[in-house]
């Protein structure tokens, strides 16, 4: 498995409530809003934790979910937001 | 001396100054109810300038800021805006609606800077209080205003004007009608709840999540800067609102018993 880096983009504005986080880019402005299992990804997006660890750490221990499952979903997840340009993704630390 | 007149709304006046007097008559009639000769603070003033010809640009507003100074327009006018000097200028072609277009941008520009916004909402005082209702256009803002009992105050059926006020939110009355096509009243009250609206089979209200709330209440506030200072203060207004008043969706039939729901 290649692992993956992911970052928060500077770009946005965005708030944690409850267990939801809602998202605004800053260039258009989209509004995104994040279930629990993608809130805690989005938190844990710092740039220098593998995705690998983060869904180990973050997603499987709370949601109690198979890791590869987890990975699969959090991995495309991550792909879709970096599309829409709010999280930045690198195979390398960012 | 050139003829002018000031509009003031939420206790910002807006000086407009103009060589032709029907033009300047044509706006007191327009802006009626929210005109002053003795405005609250000293106002932003724009010198308004007419051209019969069109302006090269697109139907919706385009924005843009650099060296301190706003500027913004489409196809009907350009304005600059200079805040720290506290004035501007318009060249626009005939008719009123680039005013009500430049007053649009203007206070969301002044009110994301007080923490405020304008809403796609209706907006109304009963009992004291104010009460808002927001929606798309057809979500049923002018149908709700249309069935208001006597004793409620309309603010407007189309651009609610929401500012906080030391520990609390306000709703001030506009003139940016919709299709009641009559100027909203010059006042305000203490903002207790925002409604997001739906037609359905039966009256009900449900509190919304915060998230949810937020991400409602951000689809309907007016946006025209794309700029990530302003979009950044827009969002953080827009979230301490949700923090602090209670946003419900209400799904209403279009009949007047709506309004006992709301007291």
């Amino acid at each position: 498995m290649n692992d993956i880096y992911v970052a928060r983009s500077s770009a946005v504005a965005a708030r944690a409530l409850d267990k939801e986080m809602v998202v605004m880019s800053m260039r258009d402005p989209t509004l995104f809003t994040l279930n629990e299992v993608a809130a805690e990804i989005w938190q844990a997006a710092d740039g220098r934790t593998p995705l690998s660890s983060i869904v180990r750490d973050n997603i499987c221990v709370k949601f109690e979910t198979e890791p590869d499952i987890a990975y699969a979903d959090a991995e495309a997840l991550c792909r879709q937001l970096s599309e829409r340009g709010i999280l930045l993704l690198s195979d390398q630390p960012i | 001396m050139m003829p002018s007149l000031i509009i003031e709304i939420g206790k910002f006046p807006v000086e407009f100054v103009a060589a032709d007097p029907v033009f300047v008559d044509t706006l007191r009639e327009r802006y009626s109810g929210f005109t002053t000769d003795s405005p609250s603070v000293s106002p932003v003033r724009f010198s308004v300038e007419t051209s019969p010809d069109p302006f090269p640009g697109e139907e919706r507003i385009q924005m843009s800021r650099s060296d301190g100074c706003w500027q913004f327009g489409r196809d009907t006018f350009h304005a600059q805006w200079f805040p720290e000097k506290g004035c501007g200028s318009i060249r626009q072609t005939a008719g009123i609606t680039p005013i009500d277009n430049v007053l649009r941008v203007l206070h969301t520009l002044l009110l994301v800077r007080r923490g405020g916004f304008l809403l796609h909402a209706a907006s109304a005082i009963r009992n004291g209080k104010a009460f808002v209702f927001s929606g798309v256009s057809g979500a049923g803002k002018t149908t709700l205003s249309r069935m208001a009992p006597p004793d409620v105050t309309l603010l407007t059926d189309e651009m609610s004007y929401i500012c906080p006020d030391r520990d609390v939110y306000r709703a001030f009355g506009t003139p940016f009608a919709g299709d009641l096509g009559v100027n909203g009243v010059d006042v305000s009250a203490p903002l207790t709840e925002i409604n997001m609206l739906a037609q359905g089979p039966r009256n009900k209200r449900e509190l919304l999540s915060p998230a949810t709330a937020l991400a409602a209440l951000l689809r309907n506030i007016l946006f025209l800067a794309v700029d990530p200072e302003y979009v950044r203060l827009a969002f953080e207004a827009a979230y301490r609102a949700v923090s602090i008043l209670p946003v419900y969706r209400l799904t209403f039939v279009p009949t007047e018993e709506v309004w006992e729901m709301i007291s």
